[in-house]
């Protein structure tokens, strides 16, 4: 039968679309422990986590000893391209087909919402580590997440009230046109009138954008001191590389909201000395966190971000907490994380409280000009720190319904 | 300070200005696929990647080889006019015949591995490329401080614009360009070699997607992207100007950047769709678009 | 498209008891995917954009229309049927349905203004009001713009029938996709199918013949908006977000490569290379990362050089040459 023939290669041809679908597939998580992170791989975040941010998460494997309970870890990656819907897929499918025990999110605040939300629908535990949005413990908390490294409040909190005190009053936000740009000009706008100052403006670029000019030029013309940059990454690399270029810096001066030491590294300090930034831990900030990062960068060449830090950490206490626990069972394991301190090399006396926020001390600190640096990497000189609750959303501010 | 329409003339001149940066880039890049669609009616969806190769043979060549700007922009349109002198040969020669959709879709799919094959090898973050010695630094001219590049970009673009409508309006060897795609079997009779015309009128249009590409190095980030991010935008110059019309191009490309520049001033979000409004009132209008022949 | 571009004519394929033995066997393939171990959200993925590649079939393969931004249409359904089931309380099977009529609307919208234009220029307009569509789909916040329109609940069907299951969520996608299939075949094989096909053979003839052409045209093209806007308004249920890439060009160019690569003017050629570019899409992303891009380009060169007729339309034919040979 000559069509037969035809249903056969129709046939065939879904069998092994199917195939290639399920390759790996249908591993239960019995006999091994497994850990996804799903990422910025290659694009404008990739530097301060991306791929070095999976070595970071095999270093606690590592530490930990490689088994834990008789059961192998393993850890999984993928990248999202900060795409939410991508995202969103791999981690149901991850739940669904691959076994996945944990999920650590990385950057992007857009892909840690979605994942939040599949990771609810599963109940699995879901720690989002580089997405920074605040909504992650206020209006999308959920008691499957957990909030490790550093949010929008907390960024807000220090520079915006440390520029505004240095004389900053006036406004003028470069907003990243997504979930973290919005809510981090959002938090800094509350900060920055609390404190006095006045927000005179401000304007949305897109994700990744390739040309900042017009969108400086708005900036320079709405005349504010204070240019705040409420994006990340290369975005931010970006915008103050134009900002040089065309003379914005003469008149204004300019607040990273988010930086991180790839990009001080990738500007160099004659661009960016002076600058405010707050961040959750520095590679040089005591003996413990000097000596893990040159284990660090024995692999990666390069030094640690917080976001690298952070995921090294989260991995640790999540295994420890397996350990104890004797199952990788979510809800046991996330109420034996609950009741645990975090001390680490990340974080010493940190918790994990009602809203899901782990709660460390921040961090708020200047570029150092280029003759205080003493070597490579060194830029950051600690003028402030903000101890524990001190730096977060307060109970009282706090929209999260679950933590009342 | 005096105010436009309620806008700084500040804040309004210095966003016509960067608009007709842009003009500029649109001018080029439209030239090339105009020119390829004119004469040989290949809807050339590939000019956006191989503008993005012609910027990455200038950092390549800058990073392995030390060659500065200036040899990259001889050194680039050479590289990618072959690279154009091969797809022509091997891919398109085939096509002619058929409906030019085919066309549109082949050199599509010769763009997403030109773009997939960059991905991989260099992530989406892109490289840094710096402005040449000589045209660093800025000018103040009051209103805003523009970069000297940005206003070499803008005199390089319009030149070589101009320079290639009249080498194919007015020159022989264009006019022999543009009969040998009229009428190919005549022009063979005369002895001139068509096919190998055809050849080369491809690689040119890709030599200057190239010369886009090295202008743009020093002000937009090299990424894999970069030519997927505007190639939709050259098309609609290109019809808005109409389709086999060199000169409509050029000129749509310079307005629409202007016009983008003024909407940047007042919306700007929509700055990006604007070519499209515009493309559709033109096509109902004038369904060759403002400067072609229909067909 | 001109006749340079029409598919094998050995496309239409028999309602002959050999021609049913084939769809029962390949409709029983499909019902036991599931229980052999095939991941059922991945297999309601790749029916959603069987149906979208159908739905674009239609205008392509049996009406010669190459639309450029068929994606406008199933991203618009998917965002509406979302915002309406998640934040306005709808249940999923009027949600769809609004969703649907939503593209529909929006066809009619875009087909007044393009279907006046012919070829290259079809294409550009469709291309040109698919951006707009992508710009306000940025821009309005009930989509979320960059974010996405996230946790849209399943529900429940009729109001007592739960959806959450994956697998009984699968056999209700695979039903609704046999009905589009069979209702595509029911358009194409009646009269108003012929005309098309007259109109996709030679236009000026059937003009000629005192047909108003651009309303048949028209027609087709919102029929193939409608149902590309089911195909979205499915996918959202099953995956439970829309996002800026179901508006998005590159979507556009996908589906063509889906009917190209399967098949243009047949009825199975769109669901199988559906079926396959998913399939390698989703097999490949892990392994292969950026390569996956390149792999889908080569495929378009290969299939406008040498493989024109796809992969059933080249079945069909070498079928054709075996019986007269």
């Amino acid at each position: 039968m000559k069509l037969t023939k035809l249903a056969a290669a129709c046939a065939l041809t879904m069998a092994a679309a199917g195939i290639f679908s399920n390759a790996a597939q249908a591993q239960s998580s019995g006999d091994v422990i497994r850990v996804g992170i799903i990422t910025d791989m290659s694009g404008l975040y990739s530097d301060i986590d991306g791929p070095a941010g999976v070595e970071a998460i095999k270093m606690a494997i590592a530490d930990m000893g490689g088994t834990i309970n008789g059961k192998k870890v393993e850890v999984v990656a993928a990248d999202h391209q900060n795409k939410p819907d991508v995202a969103a897929a791999k981690a149901r499918e991850w739940f669904d087909t691959q076994g996945v025990d944990m999920l650590i999110g990385g950057t992007s605040s857009g892909t840690s919402l979605s994942m939040s939300k599949v990771a609810l629908e599963k109940k699995k535990l879901f720690i989002a580590i580089g997405g920074a949005t605040s909504a992650l413990t206020n209006e999308q908390c959920s008691p499957y997440t957990v909030h490790w490294a550093y949010d929008t409040v907390a960024l807000a909190k220090g520079t915006g009230s440390a520029v505004v005190k240095a004389g900053g009053k006036s406004w003028f936000f470069l907003t990243a046109d997504y979930a973290f740009g919005t809510q981090l000009q959002n938090d800094a706008t509350n900060v920055v009138k609390a404190a006095g100052g006045t927000v005179v403006g401000s304007v949305r670029h897109p994700l990744s954008a390739s040309d900042f000019s017009s969108f400086l030029l708005q900036a320079q013309s709405s005349k504010a001191q204070i240019l705040g940059l409420a994006n990340a990454g290369g975005d931010t690399i970006n915008s103050i590389k134009a900002a040089n270029e065309f003379g914005i810096t003469k008149t204004m001066k300019l607040a990273g909201l988010l930086m991180f030491i790839n990009d001080i590294h990738s500007l160099g300090l004659n661009a960016t000395q002076g600058m405010y930034l707050t961040d959750s831990w520095y590679w040089n900030k005591d003996a413990e966190a000097r000596a893990w990062s040159r284990k660090f960068f024995e692999k990666m060449k390069r030094m640690p971000s917080s976001i690298q830090a952070a995921d090294y950490s989260a991995t640790i206490q999540y295994l420890k907490a397996v350990k104890v626990v004797g199952s990788t069972d979510p809800d046991k394991v996330l109420a034996q994380m609950k009741k645990t301190k975090v001390n680490d090399v990340y974080a010493k006396d940190g918790f994990i409280r009602g809203d899901g926020t782990m709660v460390h001390d921040m961090y708020l600190m200047q570029v150092k000009t280029p003759a205080e640096s003493t070597e490579p990497w060194d830029y950051y000189k600690v003028m402030q720190t903000f101890k524990g609750e001190e730096a977060w959303t307060t109970k009282a501010e706090s929209k999260c319904a679950l933590w009342k | 300070m005096s105010e436009i329409f309620g806008i700084p003339i500040q804040a309004f001149l210095g966003q016509l200005l960067l608009g007709l940066v842009n003009g500029s880039f649109y001018a080029m890049l439209s030239l090339g696929l105009a020119v390829i669609f004119g004469l040989l009616g290949i809807v050339n969806f590939a000019h956006g990647a191989l503008y993005m190769i012609g910027a990455y043979v200038a950092w390549f060549s800058l990073e392995r080889f030390g060659l500065n700007y200036w040899v990259a922009l001889v050194l680039s349109p050479l590289a990618v006019g072959c690279l154009g002198v091969v797809i022509e040969k091997a891919f398109l020669k085939h096509l002619y015949k058929l409906d030019p959709l085919y066309g549109l879709l082949l050199t599509f799919g010769l763009a997403l591995i030109a773009e997939g094959v960059f991905r991989d090898q260099f992530g989406v973050s892109g490289q840094q490329y710096p402005v040449p010695e000589l045209l660093q630094g800025a000018t103040n001219l009051g209103f805003m401080v523009l970069p000297n590049y940005r206003a070499w970009v803008v005199f390089a673009c319009l030149s070589v614009c101009f320079g290639t409508w009249f080498l194919i309006e007015k020159t022989s060897l264009g006019a022999t360009l543009r009969a040998s795609t009229e009428n190919p079997t005549l022009v063979q009779a005369f002895g001139i070699n068509v096919p190998l015309m055809v050849t080369l009128t491809y690689a040119g249009g890709a030599a200057l997607a190239a010369i886009a590409g090295v202008l743009a190095a020093p002000v937009i980030q090299i990424t894999p992207l970069m030519g997927s991010n505007l190639i939709i935008v050259v098309f609609a110059v290109v019809v808005i100007g109409g389709m086999g019309s060199i000169l409509g191009s050029i000129i749509t490309g310079v307005v629409l950047g202007l016009l983008e520049g003024l909407t940047k001033v007042f919306y700007p979000e929509a700055s990006s769709i604007v070519v499209f409004v515009i493309m559709v009132i033109v096509l109902m209008v004038r369904p060759a678009g403002l400067f072609g022949k229909e067909k | 498209m001109s006749t340079a571009v029409s598919p094998s004519n050995t496309a239409l394929v028999s309602v002959t008891r050999q021609g049913k033995a084939v769809w029962l066997t390949i409709l029983v393939l499909l019902v036991i995917a599931p229980f052999a171990g095939l991941y059922p959200v991945f297999l309601m993925n790749a029916l959603c954009f069987a149906i979208f590649a159908c739905a674009f079939n239609l205008l392509l393969g049996f009406t010669g229309l190459l639309s450029f931004g068929h994606a406008a249409f199933m991203g618009s359904a998917a965002y509406v049927t979302g915002w309406l089931v998640r934040s306005a309380g709808w249940p999923p099977e009027l949600g769809v349905l609004a969703g649907t009529l939503a593209a529909g609307v929006l066809g009619l919208l875009v087909g007044l203004v393009a279907i006046r234009r012919q070829g290259i220029y079809f294409a550009m307009v469709t291309l040109a009001m698919a951006q707009m569509i992508y710009f306000i789909c940025l821009q309005v916040p009930f989509t979320g713009g960059e974010d996405g329109l996230q946790g849209v609940p399943r529900g429940n069907l009729l109001g007592f029938i739960p959806l959450n299951n994956d697998l009984g969520m699968y056999f209700l996608v695979l039903a609704l996709f046999v009905g589009v299939f069979l209702g595509i075949m029911r358009i194409v094989h009646s009269p108003y199918g012929q005309v098309l096909k007259a109109i996709r053979e030679n236009e000026p003839r059937a003009i000629s013949l005192g047909y108003d052409v651009d309303r048949y045209k028209l027609l087709a093209f919102v029929l193939s908006t409608t149902l590309a806007g089911f195909a979205g308004s499915l996918k959202t249920l099953v995956l439970g977000f829309a996002t800026l890439s179901d508006v998005h060009w590159s979507l556009s160019g996908e589906v063509v490569l889906m009917t190209l690569l399967g098949g243009m003017g047949t009825f199975a050629g769109p669901v199988v290379g559906a079926f396959t570019i998913v399939g390698l899409q989703n097999f490949l992303a892990d392994r292969v990362g950026s390569w996956v891009t390149v792999i889908i380009g080569a495929i378009f060169v290969f299939c406008v050089i040498a493989f024109r007729k796809g992969i059933v339309g080249e079945l069909l034919a070498w079928q054709q040459r075996r019986r007269a040979g």
